[in-house]
């Protein structure tokens, strides 16, 4: 038989191990986020210069930067949120406002929560083949649609979490002013959310801006500067892509320049959001 | 061969708890658990002040009070389950056994194996009703199969739930009726063989019929057990403790025996609450 | 009156229109890519996931050596992450001084913030390097020494190939899972935490035989959760997996997956029955995660309802 003191020495031995390793497990994931950050930094910050947006990407070899990059990027990521904030919303609104009773809103539900994390190079295959094929040419409208259907999710996910959040006696309230249905929805329900609704926006955005795959066979890339959505398009992710797999040392540390840009774009836009609406996302 | 598991238990144990041995043998005028000077506080705010106050040894002591009295918050100082909370400290004197458990060098694990523990509800773990009672006992002992088969039923049977389960033993804690999961818990605390049961309001949660069961239950336990219960229902303390204390806004206002409180309150502020006018 | 019940009516269909909208999204891609893929489909038949060939000059193709890959590189993800996940989601709920809680919860979920191209690159020109010049010698020579599991560890030590790309998509994938073992970690109801801890138990003890227990499906979701990421992730593993079109007993080598074959050869693709083997790997890829996807939202969906129906 065992002692109980040793039995009870074993257990706390148990427990100390098992809390040291979780801290480690903490520690790793904080490590890994700093190290990631720090190369960053180390690497991209000496690319940062005037001239990197300023200036196109060059030729191998030569001066340049990434303007035609950070425009078209710009250009398409603004169409794509703009086209999916009214999309997001409206489904959202009708998950949140009608979706008590049917079938529609909880297959919606379920299949936008898939959506959210469905793999995005095959959103890109997919936008290939009904547009890119079918027009015969890559183009910025054809990035910006597939990241239009990644960023739908996220909108109609955060819309429906928001409205969920505004108390059931505003809309009581509302509603026993007289004012029907439509106008409690967007003038009292959606103007309570509206700090929650523009998070979700703000993190749809932040979700397609570093978006690279379904870019790669879509909007394609394009070494000038072009405003024309209708034709191949630069883009930050795709040319960080290309630039980071070459050979050529400047056109590395222009990919290190980008991906600064783009990781503390994204992260300080995370950072906001989540400052500015503190509740459950 | 119940008793064998539970004397081999005791002697096993008697290192855990040394003072044991020398201590469990007083008079019923020995308290069993002395507080002194107890003040508790959640971050800035006072929930306890200066309690002193005796639990005598195998006598059912209950809490009475208006809810935010303090009464859950003494009981949980007693075990300091507190502990896991951030913010929430406790000073002064609580002596079990004549030692201070609130002395940072006390080990919390080992102080809450002789100070059980039952919730307003009943909190059956995720696991089958066996190994409810069983993981208890592992944490202490390493028994033999039979060993342990006998302790599960042993501890069933205090918490008169033996008959409506033995049949099903592997099946889930959860599968039981909310009274039966309650005299689990109750059957749960008893198998580590404690010293000190707690009970916080552990009829709250359930109908007039379970409620009568663990009643009868803890009027049969208080024989080998020192009880404390907190209670809102003021016939449950009539019909169950021993002693009775009163508390309101984190003051012990009135502490004595039960039959005396509740015919003969020396505060006015006992008698309000008790014939009803306040609380 | 009538106008106004007309508004209502009108908002409410365009709002179900757009609802609806979501799922049309789903079936178009189903169907696109089932059209998109049919050439591939009619030719190769139901062996294409099971054949290595995979050749643009004569024109045959199939699946297996990309299937192989996305399996391998994603389990790989998952024996790493679950236990660091794990751990994390313990330190989180268990273990933290509650103001440092909520700055570490969002730190966890910024990792998951980060671009994947940027684990991609930071894989590609740090992880590397580092790993083959430290990891993969020392895990040849203890690892590589056991029989049979050995060859997995032997092979060109050059920091790129399927274990490298595994290893980076674990780092990927566990703020996904760390977070949601979090949430469902906090829904424990915080008095059976308390019955545990009053017997006696020890946190390690009380997570392990309670909490874990208790959300025993929440946490399988989110490992399916992670699956899903782990399986889908393109950029990051395309710049560390090789981008080589061969099966090897070693992880040291190079090899691909879906998501890194269609990456690379996509946009460049020769003829139409090498763009409709693609894109029936995409079907492929698309059909598995979503049944991952799919069955990591039952479960956690079976957890709420439990949660619902204790309280």
């Amino acid at each position: 038989m065992i002692d109980s003191s040793v039995l009870y020495r074993k257990r706390m031995r148990t427990n100390r191990i098992a809390l040291v390793l979780s801290m480690l497990a903490m520690a790793v994931g904080m490590g890994f986020l700093a190290w990631i950050l720090i190369v960053l930094l180390y690497k991209g910050v000496g690319a940062l210069s005037l001239s990197l947006f300023t200036q196109p990407t060059p030729a191998p070899g030569s001066e340049g930067g990434l303007s035609n990059a950070i425009i078209g990027s710009a250009m398409m990521v603004g169409a794509a949120t703009f086209i999916a904030t009214p999309i997001g919303i409206l489904a959202g609104v009708y998950l949140s406002e009608y979706g008590r009773k049917g079938w529609l809103a909880p297959a919606t539900r379920f299949i936008n929560d898939i959506l959210l994390s469905a793999p995005s190079i095959v959103i890109g295959v997919f936008i290939y083949t009904v547009y890119v094929a079918q027009v015969q040419h890559f183009s910025g409208w054809a990035g910006s649609l597939a990241l239009t259907l990644i960023a739908i999710p996220v909108v109609v996910r955060t819309t429906e979490n928001m409205l969920n959040l505004v108390p059931a006696s505003l809309r009581e309230a509302a509603a026993a002013l007289g004012a029907p249905r439509w106008k409690v929805v967007l003038h009292v329900v959606l103007r309570a959310a509206k700090a929650g609704v523009l998070t979700g926006i703000l993190l749809a955005l932040a979700r397609v801006s570093g978006e690279t795959a379904p870019l790669l066979f879509t909007a394609l890339n394009n070494q000038f500067t072009s405003l024309d959505l209708n034709g191949p398009m630069a883009n930050l992710p795709v040319v960080i892509f290309q630039f980071a797999m070459s050979p050529y040392e400047n056109w590395n540390s222009l990919a290190w320049g980008g991906a600064v840009i783009i990781t503390f774009g994204v992260l300080c836009l995370n950072i906001v959001v989540r400052t500015l609406f503190r509740k459950k996302i | 061969m119940q008793s064998s598991a539970v004397t081999k238990r005791d002697m096993s144990f008697s290192q855990l708890r040394g003072e044991q041995t020398s201590q469990a043998t007083g008079s019923e005028q020995s308290p069993k658990i002395r507080i002194r000077n107890l003040d508790f506080f959640y971050g800035s705010f006072q929930g306890l002040k200066h309690i002193n106050l005796d639990i005598h040894e195998g006598m059912v002591t209950a809490f009475i009070g208006p809810s935010g009295c303090g009464k859950s918050t003494l009981l949980r100082t007693l075990n300091r389950m507190y502990d896991l909370y951030p913010g929430q400290r406790a000073t002064g004197e609580i002596l079990l056994n004549g030692k201070n458990v609130l002395d940072s060098g006390q080990d919390v694990n080992a102080l809450r194996a002789k100070v059980g523990m039952v919730f307003q509800k009943p909190t059956p773990f995720p696991m089958s009703i066996y190994e409810n009672i069983a993981f208890g006992v592992r944490l202490y002992e390493s028994l033999s199969r039979a060993d342990m088969d006998n302790r599960v039923e042993w501890a069933l049977r205090k918490a008169a739930l033996w008959d409506e389960v033995k049949g099903k033993l592997n099946q889930s804690g959860l599968s039981l009726s909310g009274g039966q999961q309650q005299r689990l818990c109750i059957a749960r605390g008893v198998a580590v063989k404690p010293e000190v049961l707690l009970l916080d309001e552990p009829t709250s949660a359930l109908d007039p019929i379970s409620t009568a069961k663990v009643e009868e239950l803890v009027h049969e336990l208080k024989s080998e057990y020192t009880i404390a219960i907190v209670t809102h229902n003021m016939q449950q303390a009539a019909r169950v403790s021993d002693y009775t204390a009163y508390m309101y806004l984190g003051e012990l206002v009135e502490f004595g025996l039960t039959d005396e409180i509740f015919i003969k309150p020396k505060r006015k502020e006992t008698e309000d609450y008790i014939t009803g006018r306040f609380g | 009156m009538r106008a106004q019940r007309f508004q209502d009516a009108l908002f409410h269909q365009t709002t179900r229109f757009f609802a609806f909208s979501v799922l049309a999204i789903l079936a178009a891609i189903l169907g696109s890519l089932l059209y998109g893929a049919w050439p591939a489909i009619k030719e190769f038949g139901f062996g294409f996931p099971f054949s290595a060939e995979w050749n643009p000059v004569t024109d045959k193709f199939g699946g297996l050596i990309s299937v192989y890959g996305t399996l391998s590189t994603s389990l790989i993800a998952l024996v790493v992450a679950i236990p660091v996940s794990f751990g994390i989601a313990v330190f989180l709920t268990e273990l933290c001084p509650p103001a440092l809680r909520s700055p570490l919860g969002v730190a966890v979920e910024l990792l998951a913030a980060v671009p994947s191209i940027i684990y991609g690159m930071w894989g590609l020109f740090v992880f590397a390097p580092l790993f083959a010049d430290y990891v993969q010698p020392a895990l040849s020579l203890t690892l590589g020494n056991i029989p049979f599991v050995g060859t997995l560890f032997q092979g060109p030590k050059n920091g790129i190939g399927i274990l490298s790309a595994g290893l980076i998509l674990a780092v990927m994938v566990i703020p996904f899972i760390a977070s949601v073992m979090r949430d469902v970690f906090e829904v424990v109801p915080g008095i059976l935490k308390e019955s545990a801890y009053g017997l006696g138990a020890t946190t390690w003890e009380v997570v392990w035989n309670v909490v874990l227990p208790y959300t025993r499906v929440g946490v399988i979701g989110g490992v399916m959760l992670g699956l899903g990421r782990a399986l889908g992730e393109t950029m990051a593993v395309t710049f560390v997996i090789g981008n080589a079109h061969r099966i090897s007993p070693s992880l040291y080598e190079a090899g691909n997956s879906i998501a890194s074959t269609l990456a690379n050869e996509f946009a460049e693709a020769s003829s139409d029955l090498h763009v409709a083997s693609l894109i029936e790997l995409g079907l492929i890829l698309f059909f598995v995660t979503f049944v991952v996807l799919a069955l990591s939202k039952l479960l956690l969906m079976r957890l709420g309802r439990m949660e619902g129906e204790k309280t």
